[in-house]
């Protein structure tokens, strides 16, 4: 479905206004549309599952109905389990992903600034990044001795490429216009760093932190399938084992719910620390 | 401490790599005194931005050297600001941190750095945008925040590469005019490069023409007009004469791509670089 909202931007004027509100009906198109396409994305599954809809290449037999869906979901809303298995993994993710923030700016800061540190270090980094979270999952279990941070390890390795990458983008991306104007007026050393290379950076560092939050709930299932009790990734694998299908769907949607959630998170934080960049689309 | 004496001696400067390298400029030799205001006027790419680069400490000599009050220039510093034709200004900070960043870096608390800030802005006029983002102001505006940015390290030498050349007409004037003001008060040596002859006969006490590939100096005029000037001064039969004689110097030269007080462009990067 293609966005139906054209928001018009606001007249130029003399004195820049603060950011322009579309009108109320066009934001409540906006929504509505949203829900209108969900809503029709439910009712093509719900056509497709009671039907039990079966072609050569695909079948809806197993398919678990909305209606079962929204059963399981309420049976775990209202079980205990449900807080248990969402703490694990918020506290995986988090660890994973702040690992991977650590390193992935860490790195990239380094290897946009410096020639050496590219030749160096991007050759070995280049070539790990096309391995996806499951093919790690082996050796994680083979490094690491908890099972614990074998998990985290495997999401970090969802989230750390992206910060990475966007952050060398970031840095080689910075005016070198604005680095010299900043030797100009006396800066040296750390405070080039600091005052010019970082916050030119940040927004595109922010879009990296962005992207790997949401790649980090990507690798969720696949890290805790490596063992454990709890956590919304385990939950949706072990529903499969168990044959119990609309908690896959569940699981599932739960994962989706809660990546979009954090990715929204960062961006609004971004926002908040980068008012600049709002500013962007109503300059002149 | 002297005012700002440059002394310019047999400089060379080679820019490109290999194949691409040239010599942008050629034996160039100027002096110029304390609180002089030199336009450095000529067709695009005759390595008068290149002359202003070295001057600022951006770009180091092939041969021949740079002195300033005596010292050789070897690196930028914040006795020579540097203003540059499209500007520079931060545009995560607000214009009064904008203006302060000289003071930041010198470690001036920051209430003292903002009070100064402020007054230096108010001095170009613009009291009351101290709070805006840079995106928020016109080209014109932002340029006299760039200018006030490297005023407020009260620069011995004041290098200026065609600061007011994206401004339209009016403006452009307009900068013009307040830029003799400023100038007029703190009276630092100005070394500003232009290829509009009227902006340099305007502006200028002295005009250094030069010429491209290799770049050198051709001729140099003095101008005999007084200050303050007003903008009736550009119909003045002397300034017209002087315009026709700047219209034959730079008669039938070739335009070639604008050089950056930075040098040539970068290089691309390499291409084995993964895509983001």
């Amino acid at each position: 479905m293609t966005e139906a909202v054209i928001v018009l931007p606001a007249a130029p004027a003399e004195r820049p206004a603060a950011a322009a509100q579309p009108p109320a009906w066009s934001r409540w198109r906006h929504w509505s549309w949203g829900a209108l396409s969900l809503a029709a994305c439910v009712l093509l599954w719900h056509g497709l599952s009671t039907a039990h809809v079966r072609t050569a290449w695909i079948t809806f037999a197993n398919v678990p109905t909305p209606l079962e869906v929204a059963r399981a979901g309420v049976d775990l809303l209202t079980s205990p389990k449900l807080l248990h298995h969402v703490l694990w993994s918020l506290w995986r993710i988090a660890a994973g992903f702040v690992a991977a923030a650590a390193f992935g700016v860490g790195l990239g800061l380094l290897i946009g600034r410096f020639g050496w540190a590219e030749r160096l270090l991007l050759p070995p980094l280049e070539v790990l990044r096309p391995v996806p979270a499951v093919a790690w999952i082996p050796l994680a279990i083979l490094m690491f001795p908890s099972s614990e941070v074998s998990m985290i390890f495997v999401t970090f390795t969802g989230a750390v490429f992206p910060i990475l990458l966007n952050t060398i983008h970031g840095v080689e991306g910075v005016d070198r216009r604005l680095v010299a104007s900043a030797r100009s007026l006396g800066a040296r050393g750390w405070a080039v760093f600091s005052q010019v290379i970082l916050p030119s950076a940040a927004p595109s560092i922010a879009t990296g932190l962005a992207i790997g939050m949401g790649t980090c709930w990507f690798c969720l299932v696949s890290a805790e399938m490596i063992s454990g009790q709890f956590g919304i990734g385990y939950f949706t694998w072990e529903s499969y084992t168990l044959q119990n299908y609309p908690g896959i769907v569940v699981g599932m949607l739960w994962i989706g719910l809660f990546g979009m959630g954090s990715s929204a998170l960062i961006r609004l934080a971004a926002r908040r620390l980068m008012p600049w960049q709002a500013l962007k689309g109503e300059a002149r | 401490m002297s005012a700002g004496r440059i002394d310019i001696e047999h400089l060379q400067i080679r820019l490109g790599q290999g194949a691409q390298a040239f010599e942008a400029l050629h034996d160039v030799s100027l002096g110029i005194a304390p609180g002089e205001f030199v336009c450095l006027l000529g067709p695009s790419g005759c390595g008068k931005s290149t002359l202003l680069g070295a001057l600022a400490g951006h770009l180091s000599p092939t041969a021949g050297g740079i002195r300033i009050d005596g010292q050789p220039v070897s690196g930028p510093d914040p006795s020579r600001g540097l203003v540059f034709q499209q500007h520079t200004l931060f545009p995560w900070q607000r214009v009064i941190d904008n203006v302060a960043f000289g003071l930041k870096m010198q470690g001036v608390p920051r209430a003292a750095r903002r009070e100064q800030a402020a007054a230096l802005l108010a001095s170009v006029g613009l009291a009351g945008f101290e709070d805006r983002y840079p995106t928020q102001l016109s080209g014109g505006m932002q340029q006299r925040v760039e200018i006030a940015r490297v005023l407020i390290n009260q620069p011995r030498v004041l290098l200026m590469d065609e600061p007011f050349g994206a401004l339209d007409a009016l403006t452009r004037v307009k900068m013009q005019q307040l830029l003799l003001q400023v100038w007029e008060r703190i009276r630092t040596t100005v070394v500003f490069v232009t290829h509009d002859i009227d902006e340099a006969l305007f502006l200028a006490d002295r005009i250094v023409v030069m010429s491209a590939r290799p770049g050198r100096i051709v001729e140099q005029i003095v101008l005999p007009f007084g200050r303050p000037r007003d903008a009736a001064l550009v119909t003045d039969p002397a300034f017209v004469a002087l315009k026709r004689r700047c219209l034959g110097l730079l008669h039938g030269a070739e335009p070639l791509p604008r050089l950056s007080p930075l040098g040539a462009p970068a290089a691309a990067p390499a291409a084995w670089r993964f895509a983001v």
